[in-house]
């Protein structure tokens, strides 16, 4: 445990920082910019992991384990919430024959 | 005694329940006699009560519950007997009782007699307790039980829509009298802490300060303006005339010789108040005055021989308020009383006349039944001399002492107060000499069918016609060598506000002299409407011929109603007009409906927004939360 905390310092906070928000800068444009439902699904996944690392880097640097808990609550949250979407979209793909989002313009009142 | 007293008033109300209830099962006769004795009963009573007054000469005061009660607040139900409200309780049963008997032969073909009956009893119920009540609250509510009488007997035959819009005018002058009432007794309550007169009548008398005279006027005038609707002075006359559309014993009864007098009554039960402000006084007598001689003037040639009586009534209260205002009390009193007996007399005979006539009321149309109507016209004619001032019969000595007194307080009020009466005597004459000499000017089919009516009608105007003329014996004036009766009675009820009153003593050959004056302005009066109505037979003019510019005004009421239309109604209209269209229909009804559809077409808009595009969602979502972290955040 002390190998991996010292591990963990070894890279200032501020690496981590940056680090996250670039990553997670790229998921919210993959959210954004792209077409194919998958594909933003990961985008998503890629966002919730910037989170988690920044989480698990600040438990580390502040010595207090409870966001090393969050990190496991969003893990599980992430896993429930992807086998719920990805059974969507197995569906709307049955349905529509597509995972583009611009076709899927049902959500209309 | 004291424990029959809750008795007087009970009796007429379980005649009104028992008619009320029972006007389609009991029979006509039935009907009338449990209307009637109920009326005698309450009259043997009151007599008794009187009886008890005049042996002890203390007031009778019960309390029978306590009816409103807050902290140390109390209003109780209770009442009083004193010299003031056992001779008007007479008056209420005595009178009432003759009416009921005359309507027993007056109504007895209409259809609605038992309803009629009913309401009859219940105005007694309502009049007695007015007089009857210890506090202004008790008396608040006679006051308007009377009114609501009042209208519902006038538009008694309430399928006329002209009769009904004359109840309905009754109804609303009364209430704007009445709100004045209220806020009076509201403020009396606020000051004294206290509705009752024995409570606030020795209150009164002890105040003191600027600050206080401004109160009693206050207090004062608003009474007053209330005693101006319910006793029809100007401005609030113009129902009295209207309210002839009811039955005529209802006019005698209600809008003569009891109801019209509750204004009086009631300045004369509050005198103390009255007396401590001289403004008020000052207004009372000039209004007083005023409406004497306005609604005389108007009498001259008017043409129904029922609303000719009704400005005649118009007019002799303001003798009464006259003499009040001038600080008269027992004169003002007096000719509430000599008033009560031959007002009613003449409405009674005007409705024999108009019984005989099948139901004609234009005395153009009448004239020499003087023959065909012999009970009724000897009865009449007591009654207008009565009325005309002419001694001794009852008027002149009630008439000659409100102006004995006015003589003493301003004599420029006192000629004008003489001049009324001078007018008062013509335009009597003149009716009862359009009426019964000359010859009928009527139809074959009338004059076929007259006849003197019978003993029911008969006998209340044998009666009423006695005591027109012995009535005025009761407060016979010094230099008649009489004894003042009436206010000996009557002196402990003004005992407390005499000292107010400033009185200077009229030499004996002045007096004699007003009433010279006065007995000569009668007989002049009469001896020109004698002249032109039965040695010249002039007869007045059909509606549609010319009349002389001030005849015509006179006719036309001076065109009272038609000013408080263009002054009252019209504005109101046009008010009434201004809220509807601008504020209701463009004002409320815009912003209500304007918030519909404002939320109807902006939601049209914003649906557009709505594309149901995923990615278009997405992109706002990031907006959103981009924009939430800059306002939290403040970078």
């Amino acid at each position: 445990m002390g190998n991996i905390t010292q591990t963990i310092q070894a890279v200032p906070l501020n690496h981590y920082i940056l680090f996250c928000a670039i990553i997670f800068a790229i998921g919210v444009t993959g959210v954004l910019i792209r077409r194919n439902a998958i594909v933003i699904f990961m985008s998503v996944e890629l966002m919730l992991n910037a989170v988690n690392l920044l989480l698990a880097a600040f438990s580390v640097y502040k010595g207090d384990a409870s966001g090393q808990v969050f990190v496991f609550f969003v893990m599980a949250l992430a896993a429930a919430e992807v086998a719920v979407g990805l059974a969507i979209i197995v569906m709307i793909y049955r349905n529509t024959n597509s995972t583009d989002i611009n076709v899927l313009n049902r959500l209309k009142w | 005694m004291n424990n029959y007293l809750w008795l007087i008033p009970i009796l007429p109300l379980a005649g009104f329940l028992i008619n009320g209830l029972g006007r389609n099962v009991l029979s006509k006769g039935v009907i009338g006699t449990i209307g009637s004795l109920v009326i005698l009963a309450s009259f043997c009573l009151s007599v008794s009560a009187f009886a008890q007054i005049n042996s002890t000469g203390q007031p009778i005061n019960v309390t029978y519950f306590t009816w409103i009660k807050v902290g140390v607040f109390n209003i109780p139900f209770a009442f009083l007997v004193d010299q003031l409200s056992a001779i008007m309780l007479l008056i209420i049963t005595g009178v009432g009782f003759l009416i009921h008997l005359y309507s027993t032969g007056y109504m007895s073909h209409d259809k609605g007699f038992g309803k009629y009956f009913a309401y009859l009893n219940l105005f007694v119920f309502f009049m007695l307790l007015l007089v009857l009540g210890s506090n202004f609250v008790v008396m608040f509510i006679g006051w308007e039980g009377v009114g609501l009488c009042s209208y519902l007997l006038i538009g008694f035959w309430f399928t006329s829509g002209d009769y009904a819009d004359a109840a309905k005018k009754a109804f609303v002058m009364n209430r704007i009298g009445d709100l004045g009432f209220l806020i009076a007794i509201f403020l009396l309550i606020h000051f004294f802490n206290s509705a009752s007169y024995a409570d606030i009548f020795p209150k009164v008398r002890g105040l003191q300060g600027p600050h206080v005279a401004l109160g009693i006027t206050l207090i004062s005038m608003l009474l007053f303006v209330g005693a101006t609707g319910k006793s029809a002075q100007i401005p609030l006359f113009t129902w009295l005339p209207d309210a002839m559309a009811g039955p005529t014993p209802v006019s005698a009864l209600i809008h003569a010789a009891t109801m019209v007098t509750a204004g009086i009554y009631m300045i004369a039960r509050a005198n103390v108040i009255f007396s401590m402000s001289p403004v008020t006084m000052h207004v009372i007598a000039i209004v007083g005055l005023a409406t004497a001689l306005l609604a005389a003037l108007i009498a001259l040639t008017q043409t129904d021989i029922k609303k000719v009586l009704a400005y005649s009534t118009v007019s002799q209260l303001g003798y009464m308020f006259l003499g009040l205002g001038v600080g008269a009390y027992t004169g003002a009193f007096f000719h509430v009383i000599t008033h009560a007996f031959f007002k009613a007399l003449l409405f009674l005979g005007a409705g024999s006349v108009i019984h005989a006539m099948s139901n004609e009321q234009d005395i153009r149309k009448m004239g020499g039944l003087r023959t065909k109507l012999p009970i009724t016209f000897a009865t009449m004619l007591m009654g207008t001399i009565a009325i005309s001032g002419i001694p001794p019969f009852s008027g002149f000595f009630s008439k000659d002492e409100i102006l004995a007194h006015t003589f003493e307080s301003s004599h420029t009020m006192y000629v004008l107060g003489v001049i009324g009466a001078m007018l008062t005597s013509f335009y009597m004459f003149r009716m009862l000499f359009l009426t019964f000499s000359g010859s009928f000017r009527g139809t074959h089919e009338q004059e076929h069918h007259l006849h003197e009516s019978p003993w029911s009608i008969t006998v209340p105007l044998i009666v009423l016609a006695i005591l027109s003329v012995v009535g005025g014996f009761i407060n016979v004036p010094h230099i008649m060598g009489g004894n003042h009766w009436l206010q000996n009675w009557l002196e402990p009820v003004f005992k407390l506000s005499e000292p107010l009153l400033a009185h200077t003593e009229t030499e004996p050959s002045t007096e004699w002299l007003l009433m010279g004056i006065s007995v000569g302005a009668a007989f002049i009066a009469l001896f020109y409407a004698y002249v032109k109505y039965i040695k010249n037979k002039h007869v007045p003019v059909a509606d549609t011929e010319e009349r002389p510019l001030l005849a015509n005004l006179s006719y036309h009421k001076f065109y009272i109603d038609e000013l408080y239309d263009f002054l009252i109604r019209k504005p109101l209209d046009a008010l009434s007009v201004f809220f509807y269209k601008v504020v209701d229909k463009m004002g409320i009804d815009g912003l209500v409906n304007g918030l519909g559809n404002g939320t109807v077409e902006s939601s049209k808009g914003l649906r557009l927004l709505q594309a149901g595009n995923v990615g278009f969602y997405i992109f706002m979502m990031v907006i959103g939360i981009i924009a939430i972290l800059f306002y939290r955040l403040k970078f």
